[in-house]
């Protein structure tokens, strides 16, 4: 029923440029929330550690997210799967075949990322929404595929994992938890200096290419299909890490708690932090931790509501999410400067 | 092969299901060129609607055209009030929207007539459907119904004004704005058309999966697949779709072992996805020409 020729006008892309630079942090505002990252745990409870460790697990998912979308212009509803093969991958290492916690996380990464470049072959073919409900069934399948019986022995099925929780090394004086979280903050760090230089390398500027034009990008010499699937496949091997994370800061992994609202989750994190903008994952993170409880404290029978409301405001006076806070709080301490 | 035709005969009963709802799908996308999350949502809504109509006193089919009312101006509000502002903002940030509209339905739903699960009434009666025990004259009547609407959709589109109207602002609005045609407005009746379709799609739904405020969720997933599948710029691709996977889905649960009903839907998804990795754009969509 639609015209036959179809045309979408020039400059209508699904995901706006983004340019490289306004993609981080200035060096000064990065040291300031580095150095309040490291002293905050210090006067803080084991439950307010807890919940910033799972804020920095959730903030490098969203980023992976990030990566895949806001740098090569692809969507995925799916990201919940590669979270839970990571987290599965370490919970099975360590439960079942003894293997330390730390050298887990590379595994469930590398895996990951074979997983994520070979998922990103046939969903070359597909874009915008059919790569959405591509994403969207592995995100449905997986917790169907972690149930079956043949890997019940490695899995436990139905049931999950147990995972112990490691000790601070060395006879370092600090708690489980403190420990855990300056471990997860190392690795978080490690990453997210990873992907900026990523995105600032020759394979980040083919990505953003393919993003703004994959026509003209090909016409240039990238190889999409390469390039495409690599960005799968990074974006994949870092969730798998934070899923890896995750599943010994909560200890516990099973099959129904990487369902389609996690990806949902993330997928929102990405919006509220802004598309495209690497430390706003951070800030989208935090929102889907804490505004979900905050609405429950508002009103415990309408909390789905007060969220969805709370999401809405975030829309409308933001729609560029956190990235455009930035932008706008950096011109008015320009002008301040000036003065 | 008894047993295949039974499966397929089923399969197509639960595929009306999905048809539906993939219609809704469809002439949402086709006005607004989203995926509207919280489509399933807006039909469930409009199915408590008539459900507590219908506990007033106001006989099936009264309730019945109410409701088609309701829902209708309802879409239309919904685009004015919430989504309007948004024309201008990223398509995510669309996106995040329909799922706080989700969170927002769902939740008012179940504080307004909580959770617990209710019966529907059928106009249609559920004896089963010329001696079949497969199908019942409800699943038939909800088959009859998809069609007519189908039909109905289609002249709609190809011969009245305002159908015309609605389709040029959705292939190219800025021409369309050139010949006079408000395409501001024709985005609203895009979606008071879905949500009167989706709420259309609820009621025949209702009595089989029962009422209740989360009933739409695996219908929805299923109502975006078969949308897919057929091609999400062709309401009859929506309704062909629907029933394909209905019978897809029936079919795998029977023929390959160690399926079961868990494993139904990602089978059935994995097999769009494969049609879909052939026809990239669905069964009968049309290949979007882009301009370099």
């Amino acid at each position: 029923m639609s015209a036959a020729e179809e045309v979408v006008a020039e400059g209508h892309q699904a995901v706006e440029a983004v340019p490289k630079r306004a993609m981080t942090l200035g060096t000064t505002t990065s040291l300031v929330v580095l150095a309040a990252l490291l002293i905050v745990p210090l006067f803080a409870k084991n439950f307010i550690i807890f919940q910033l460790t799972m804020l920095l697990i959730y903030g490098l998912a969203v980023l992976a997210l990030n990566i895949l979308t806001g740098g090569s212009g692809q969507f995925s509803l799916g990201q919940s799967a590669f979270y839970a093969v990571g987290a599965y991958i370490t919970a099975v290492l360590m439960e079942q075949f003894n293997i330390n916690y730390a050298l887990t996380l590379p595994v469930a990464g590398v895996i990951c990322f074979g997983f994520g470049f070979l998922f990103g072959q046939p969903a070359l073919r597909l874009s915008g929404v059919y790569l959405a409900l591509a994403t969207f069934a592995l995100a449905t399948a997986m917790p169907q595929l972690l149930k079956l019986n043949f890997l019940e022995h490695w899995t436990g099925g139905v049931q999950g994992l147990v995972v112990t929780k490691p000790d601070a090394p060395f006879g370092l004086p600090m708690g489980q938890d403190m420990w855990l979280y300056y471990f997860t903050l190392v690795v978080v760090l490690a990453i997210y200096i990873f992907s900026v230089n990523l995105l600032r390398s020759r394979s980040g500027r083919a990505f953003m290419a393919i993003r703004d034009n994959e026509i003209a990008a090909s016409s240039m010499g990238v190889n999409v299909a390469l390039y495409k699937t690599l960005a799968f496949g990074v974006s994949a091997g870092i969730t798998g890490v934070a899923g890896g994370l995750s599943a010994i800061a909560v200890q516990f992994v099973a099959p129904d708690s990487y369902n389609i609202t996690l990806a949902i989750s993330l997928f929102l994190g990405m919006v509220v932090g802004g598309v495209g903008w690497l430390p706003g994952s951070f800030v989208g993170a935090a929102f889907i931790i804490f505004v979900p409880n905050i609405a429950e404290g508002i009103s415990k029978g309408l909390s789905g509501a007060v969220f969805g409301v709370l999401l809405f405001l975030v829309i409308y006076l933001v729609p560029h999410g956190a990235r455009q806070v930035a932008i706008v709080s950096q011109q008015l301490i320009g002008k301040f400067k000036k003065n | 092969m008894e047993l295949f035709t039974n499966q397929v005969l089923a399969g197509i009963a639960t595929g009306a299901i999905y048809a539906c709802m993939a219609l809704a799908v469809v002439m949402i996308y086709q006005a607004i060129d989203h995926l509207n999350f919280a489509q399933g949502e807006m039909a469930m809504f409009s199915t408590f609607i008539s459900w507590q109509l219908m506990q007033w006193g106001v006989p099936y089919w009264g309730a019945f055209v109410i409701t088609l009312a309701l829902s209708f101006v309802g879409g239309i509000a919904i685009e004015r009030i919430l989504f309007k502002p948004l024309a201008k903002a990223p398509i995510l940030t669309n996106v995040a929207g329909f799922i706080a509209l989700f969170a927002i339905i769902n939740s008012s739903a179940g504080l307004i007539w909580d959770f617990t699960i209710k019966q529907y009434p059928t106009p249609f009666g559920s004896s089963p459907f010329l001696g079949s025990q497969l199908i019942s004259t409800h699943q038939a009547g909800m088959i009859g119904v998809t069609l007519l609407l189908l039909i109905g959709l289609f002249f709609f589109f190809q011969y009245t004004r305002i159908g015309l109207a609605m389709r040029a602002a959705a292939s190219l609005p800025e021409s369309a704005r050139l010949v006079g045609i408000n395409t501001s407005w024709m985005i609203a009746l895009g979606w008071g058309m879905a949500a009167a379709i989706g709420s259309i799609a609820g009621m025949l739904i209702a009595p089989v999966v029962f009422l209740e405020p989360n009933m739409m969720g695996g219908v929805l997933i299923y109502g975006f697949a078969a949308a897919v599948l057929g091609g999400l710029s062709s309401p009859f691709g929506a309704v062909v779709g629907g029933f394909l996977v209905g019978i897809f889905e029936n079919l795998a649960g029977t023929y390959i072992p160690g399926v079961g009903n868990e494993l139904k839907l990602p089978i059935a998804l994995a097999l769009i996805i494969s049609v879909l990795v052939v026809k990239p754009a669905g069964l009968f969509g049309r290949h979007i020409v882009k301009r370099v």
